[in-house]
């Protein structure tokens, strides 16, 4: 006997997400869930996200790693709320993990989460976690050739982060080409280029995160 | 590891429709499956194989259908199929547009007796 099934294989995942958005939308919360290879410099990202915008907003991270604290707490030495989940082996964050952590956020003194989902290119991208933006960070000496490979993500995401950009003189990296063949998969992504470590290009990714925040805030 | 947690999604969902079906077990799994997910065929089996014994679905035959990327010209409107990463329309050139097709991943059907 044939059963018809028809059922999105994600929708136990994507049900719990939709409640992760509700809490996020009572309590006027917008989350970033940060994408990237292992060491592109998500957690320093984040540390300058939170300099920048400390004074405007108040911040709230949520780290994923497969195992450690190591991440956390760097951005604890900041003293902004941190969650650290370590997955114990899964390569990605999902909606379930999400809804355990927030429960230790004090969300309503909360304006931004930034989630670090766990270094990877693949999975992270089939678990939606119920956040507002999408963003994948691309440092410059893993190479420029990173669409051609994990097409999936750069569909995904709503802005790419161009990392380590003070280190382009010692490397093969087109930029140009980059952002044309990023551009050509999802033309409405937002392209930024960055250095964490000297801070350049911060500034307008900053700007944007918080224009970002307005936009959801204001339902427009 | 990614494989992994999917196919426990899988075969949740398959079990729970063998049961609503009063079945005694499951011969087969239709899964759909676009090329712009990345889920790659062997490792679900691979998972698969592991995870099913002793489940109503123990020993089915998995069967998946891939599903072709297709874009719609955001320009022209004309569906093509992206060649690798050049989303380049063939009738006017201009570069990318909204999936059509390629993001599938369902449990389509079940056979159970």
């Amino acid at each position: 006997m044939k059963v018809s099934v028809v059922q999105d294989i994600l929708s136990a995942n994507d049900q719990l997400a939709m409640q992760n958005r509700e809490l996020f939308d009572k309590h006027d919360i917008c989350v970033i869930n940060l994408m990237a290879s292992p060491g592109s410099g998500k957690t320093s990202l984040i540390l300058r996200t939170i300099d920048a915008l400390r004074s405007q907003l108040r911040i709230g991270v949520i780290e994923g790693d497969i195992a450690s604290t190591v991440d956390a707490d760097r951005v604890a030495a900041k003293s902004v709320p941190v969650v650290q989940i370590n997955t114990g082996g899964q390569c990605h964050l999902d909606a379930p993990m999400i809804q355990r952590a927030l429960k230790q956020l004090p969300l309503a003194d909360l304006d931004l989460i930034l989630i670090e989902n766990v270094g990877n290119l693949v999975c992270p991208v089939a678990f939606g976690l119920g956040e507002d933006l999408k963003v994948m960070l691309a440092s410059a000496p893993e190479g420029d050739d990173k669409p051609y490979k994990y097409p999936g993500i750069f569909l995904a995401v709503d802005a790419v982060v161009i990392n380590k950009v003070d280190l382009l003189p010692y490397l093969r990296f087109d930029v140009a080409a980059f952002r044309e063949l990023v551009r050509g998969m999802n033309p409405d992504v937002r392209l930024f280029e960055v250095s964490c470590d000297t801070g350049e290009g911060i500034e307008e990714w900053t700007a944007w995160v918080s224009q970002e925040r307005a936009k959801r805030l204001h339902g427009s | 590891m990614h494989e992994l947690s999917i196919t426990q999604h899988i075969l949740d969902i398959v079990t729970k429709h063998a049961q609503r079906a009063n079945a005694e077990r499951v011969i087969a799994i239709n899964l759909v499956v676009g090329e712009l997910t990345g889920f790659v065929d062997d490792s679900i089996q691979f998972y698969f194989d592991m995870l099913s014994p002793n489940t109503l679905a123990a020993g089915a035959r998995l069967s998946i259908r891939r599903v072709p990327a297709r874009v719609r010209c955001s320009d022209c409107g004309k569906e093509f199929g992206p060649q690798g990463c050049r989303w380049l329309c063939p009738r006017c050139h201009t570069i990318g547009g909204a999936v059509v097709s390629g993001r599938e991943f369902l449990v389509e059907s079940i056979e159970v007796e």
